[in-house]
């Protein structure tokens, strides 16, 4: 029987090895897949063993997220002050849905685990001290962000400010918001009714407007051609023809004003005043002249086609389309066509204007802070150089006063008058931008004060905010506009009393280099 | 023979018989300490300091490995030396593990003492394995016995089919319970139709090895001979209808064709009970309602995570999460398992202690095998070999099933892991297989000739 043995003997072999196999392909192989499967919990849940760090905003160092100690299974649980207001910039802590937006692209300090603080781990480890999560510090300022959701109210959109010196976010508001509380507490049922609740919402609150939501800019891309022009060396006050229409090549189509009439009377028009009275029929022109790949190159200087923001998961970049033919290129030169722009793309081509022409990288996150106050991390004023650039120059100097100038006009007396402050220069372009069935995208982007910007900002109102089918940026956008920049100049004064910071601009009051020949006699809105 | 050089082997045998107490003495006293030492990282794990009973725990483990050791050396001289030890270590980190249990559990708020009632089988467990070596001194005795020892064993399989006693538990019906007792007389049972096996293949394997009878391009043996497969198989077939027990009806069926196998070298039996077990297979898979969903459950566990598949699927995220090296001992999530102390006892280490841990229980079981295949080649009669044979099938077909049944690499049927898991009858069984392995290996070291025929008075 030796032989049925040994035979007998390999056939167990092989049953051993074949185990053997499987465990090296479950315990090696797949491992990784297995282990953050989102199916998976045990990973969340030694989250949840940690003190989760803080997330920080203001001067005053509201706590917008902290943690409270529980005693069930999950030791804390995650608490937003004032959940909403703060929802699209925190996200949430979700047992059922995992992590969105700072709490999971900072999930490694949150939880105190990112490489910077592994000295400091090796340390508390050896001396007994239990891991804690490390704190945000947030760069939105809670009047600012607070003063963005009373100006959109219930109406759907956004709203974004950014110090131009730094990129620094000084208030992130997508309207509607959510509660983020609802989805970090620890009770399954209620998570997921809440967020079947979400889900099944029209306004689609859980969308974060301002990074993961492609609007058509209107009239506010004006300003990234009239760069384009500058740059290729066109004057301010280069005059251009003002048609009713402008007769487009290779096809029937044509492109019109605003109002369906001529821009300055039929009378040839500058630079400066077709971009005052936001005239389509000359930045198509524009366009024609320049051609598709002057825009893009353009556009892609300023941000377009590129990821912008790092700090936040998955953000959608904004779109230049490639390969345009003419009617196409005189389309997308006014903001239409295959244009498309998330709201902080446009706040971060005001920025960089007021920036002396410089892209700073926007970010949210200032510092990292562990429990004893000693810093891990820093996120300061960065240059944004956009992929394939090399260079965080969007605009040259000259053309980012130009374009200031054109801008201060433009709320001086043009279409953006309703974003005037008094005692301030602001800079701004409006933008209005028709999307096939319903009322017009309403924008507006700019910044204050022009000649010594603290604040850019960008504003978006679906569906022409409450204005119906005559909704333009000038009329809805740009009021709103107008308080958060009210509030950011008097948030970001270091305290000082409104009406010291008015004064102080007063002093610096800039004053336009070169001012038209003419005035407006028409008001036109793109 | 003469007397000088008999008493020259006998001085050579006594030699080797210490030589290998000695090296079952030292191996035993390193399978304490490894477990001691896990022990304590389990208890820092879990409160920073010295667990508390661990003097007690020691001194409890330390007068079990002695006693076992003392009855082997005595009764036992020349057996395996090293059968004891592995069985001891697998005994030991299964204990501990059950400890790390408790804990789990009673961060969960529910108090449970599984750690202590195991030590407690343990010490019952071990004493059986001492009273086999001192009742059976002889293996020989229990090929007299076998109508007597297979009839017990098929009355031990029906028990649980009675009313009051016998008890239907998570769906199976193969638990007796009386007095505030619980237990799987299958797991007995099954020592008990190896020696059945044995003994019969033993005075038949002649009759059965005569091929006589053409199939195809195969020399077969008679279809008569095929009789005693016809019935177990039957026999098997009726545990799973009857009892539920998809587990148990495929280790007895495996055991004995793979034993048929070794009696006979008719590679005849293993094809033809091959293709009875595909269509006992497929006949379970289409006609019983609790085979069905394990198959599903198996081709596609995520289908359905949260319901049927979820104890498969948290076994399967608990083995990748261990990785390599494990998340820790005391550091997983037993407790996202159920029935993770028993049946899926090797996903909790495999967590814990990675593929490095799991690799090494591999490597115990293997061993175990391998020294009891040793030891079937090495006794000198037909009974023994077959029967050393048959406990080793056996063994490592219930360790195949459920590991790979928590692996998912075949479906998944019930069944406790051999020393690790939780559970009485099981640690019982499994310590009474070894002590009877250790028996026979202890025979392959006298000659059939220079022992005394033996009496049936002898078994006591």
């Amino acid at each position: 029987m030796t032989h049925q043995l040994k035979v007998v003997g390999v056939l167990l072999l092989a049953m051993f090895l074949a185990l053997f196999v499987n465990l090296n392909y479950l315990q090696v192989l797949r491992a990784d897949d297995l282990a953050n499967d989102n199916r998976n919990s045990r990973q969340l849940i030694r989250e949840y063993e940690i003190r989760r760090g803080l997330m920080l905003a203001g001067d005053d160092a509201t706590e917008v997220a902290r943690v409270e100690r529980t005693d069930g299974t999950l030791r804390y649980r995650r608490q937003y002050t004032d959940g909403p207001l703060y929802a699209h910039s925190t996200g949430y802590f979700s047992v059922v849905f995992g992590r969105s937006e700072l709490e999971s692209s900072f999930n490694d300090y949150l939880i105190g685990s990112a490489p910077e603080a592994f000295t400091r781990n090796l340390t508390d480890l050896l001396a007994g001290r239990e891991r804690t999560g490390d704190d945000l510090v947030l760069t939105l300022q809670p009047q600012v962000q607070q003063a963005a959701r009373e100006a959109l109210g219930d109406r759907r959109g956004a709203v974004v400010a950014l110090e131009p010196r730094t990129g620094a976010i000084l208030a992130l508001w997508s309207a509607p918001s959510y509660d983020p509380n609802r989805l970090s507490s620890h009770d399954r049922t209620e998570i997921n009714t809440y967020w079947d609740e979400l889900q099944d919402d029209p306004a689609r609150p859980l969308v974060n407007r301002v990074v993961r939501e492609w609007y058509p800019p209107g009239s506010t891309f004006k300003l990234v051609v009239a760069a384009a022009a500058l740059e290729q060396g066109v004057a301010p006050d280069r005059t251009y023809p003002d048609p009713v229409e402008l007769e487009l090549p290779q096809t029937t189509a044509t492109i019109r004003n605003f109002g369906r009439g001529t821009c300055h009377g039929g009378a040839p028009i500058t630079l400066v005043e077709a971009m005052v009275v936001s005239c389509n029929t000359t930045f198509a022109q524009i366009g024609l002249d320049l051609g598709a790949a002057a825009l893009a190159e353009q556009a892609e200087a300023f941000g377009f086609n590129d990821q912008i923001i790092e700090q936040l998961p998955s953000p959608l970049d904004s779109h230049f389309p490639a390969e345009l033919n003419p009617p196409q290129t005189a389309q997308a030169a006014i903001g239409q066509f295959d244009v498309r722009s998330t709201p902080l793309q446009m706040a971060l081509v005001s920025s960089a204007i007021a920036n002396n022409g410089v892209l700073m990288r926007p970010h949210l996150v200032r510092e990292v802070l562990d429990d004893r106050g000693e810093r891990i991390a820093r996120f300061g004023a960065e240059p944004f150089a956009p992929s394939g650039r090399g260079d965080a120059q969007a605009v040259s100097q000259e053309t980012a006063r130009h374009l200031r100038d054109m801008m201060v006009r433009a709320v001086a007396a043009g279409t953006g008058r309703a974003a005037a402050i008094d005692g301030v220069d602001v800079a701004g372009k409006t933008g209005t931008a028709e999307g096939g069935e319903g009322p017009p995208t309403v924008w507006f982007s700019g910044f204050a004060p022009a000649g010594n910007p603290r604040v850019a900002v960008a504003v978006v109102l679906e569906d022409g905010g409450d204005a119906g089918e005559g909704a333009t940026g000038g009329a809805v956008a740009a009021p709103v506009a107008r308080v958060v920049l009210e509030a950011a100049l008097a948030a970001t004064d270091g305290g000082a009393a409104a009406a010291g910071s008015l004064a102080h601009d007063a002093q610096q009051q800039y004053r336009p280099v070169a001012t038209p020949r003419t005035t407006t006699s028409r008001t036109a809105s793109g | 023979m003469t007397a000088v050089s008999s008493s020259g082997d006998d001085t050579v045998r006594a030699t080797i018989a210490k030589q290998r107490a000695n090296t079952e003495l030292g191996l035993l006293l390193l399978a304490v300490l490894i477990t001691l030492v896990a022990y304590t990282l389990v208890g820092l794990a879990e409160e920073a300091a010295l667990p508390a009973g661990l003097a007690a725990y020691g001194g409890v483990l330390l007068a079990v490995a002695g006693a076992a050791h003392v009855v082997s050396r005595r009764r036992a001289p020349g057996g395996d030396p090293i059968l004891l030890p592995l069985a001891f270590l697998l005994n030991g980190l299964g204990l501990v593990m059950i400890r790390r249990f408790d804990f789990a559990f009673a961060a969960r708020g529910t108090d449970t003492t599984l750690a202590q009632q195991q030590t407690v089988w343990t010490v019952v467990a071990v004493g059986a394995f001492c009273l086999t070596l001192l009742v059976i001194r002889d293996h020989r005795v229990l090929d007299r016995y076998r109508y007597v020892i297979g009839f017990a064993a098929i009355v031990l399989l029906l028990l649980p089919l009675l009313p009051v006693i016998g008890r239907e538990i998570n769906g199976a019906r193969i638990w007796l319970r009386f007095a505030g007792l619980s237990f799987q007389p299958g797991e007995l049972a099954k020592i008990g139709l190896a020696v059945f096996f044995a003994s019969y293949l033993a005075e038949n394997r002649q009759l059965l090895s005569v091929a006589t009878n053409k199939l195809g391009p195969f020399m077969v043996p008679p279809a008569r001979a095929f009789g005693p497969v016809v019935v177990v198989w039957l026999a098997s077939l009726s545990v799973l209808v009857l009892q539920n027990d998809l587990g148990l009806s495929l280790l007895l069926f495996g055991m004995f064709v793979l034993l048929l196998y070794t009696a006979t070298g008719r590679p005849a039996y293993l094809l033809g009970s091959t293709a009875l077990f595909g269509a006992g297979a497929w006949l379970a898979y289409q006609l019983f309602s609790h085979v069905r969903p394990r198959v599903d459950i198996w081709l596609d566990p995520f289908a359905d995570f949260a319901g049927a598949g979820y104890q498969l699927v948290q076994s399967l995220f608990a083995l990748g999460t261990g990785g390599l090296f494990g998340v820790g001992w005391g550091q997983g999530r037993p407790d996202f398992i159920p029935f993770v102390h028993t049946d899926f006892i090797f996903s909790a280490f495999g967590e814990e202690l990675g593929l490095v841990g799991t690799t090494a229980l591999l490597l115990c079981y293997l061993l175990i095998v391998g020294r009891g295949l040793r030891t079937a080649l090495r006794v000198r009669d037909d009974f023994g070999t077959l029967l050393a044979a048959c406990l080793v099938i056996v063994f490592a077909l219930q360790t195949f099933v459920i590991l790979g049944g928590v692996t998912r690499l075949i479906p998944l049927s019930g069944m406790t892991l051999p020393f690790v898991s939780y559970g009485g009858s099981s640690l019982l069984s499994n310590y009474i297989l070894i002590a009877l392995l250790v028996r026979i290996s202890a025979a392959e070291h006298t000659t059939v000739a220079a022992r005394e025929p033996i009496q049936a008075g002898d078994a006591g």
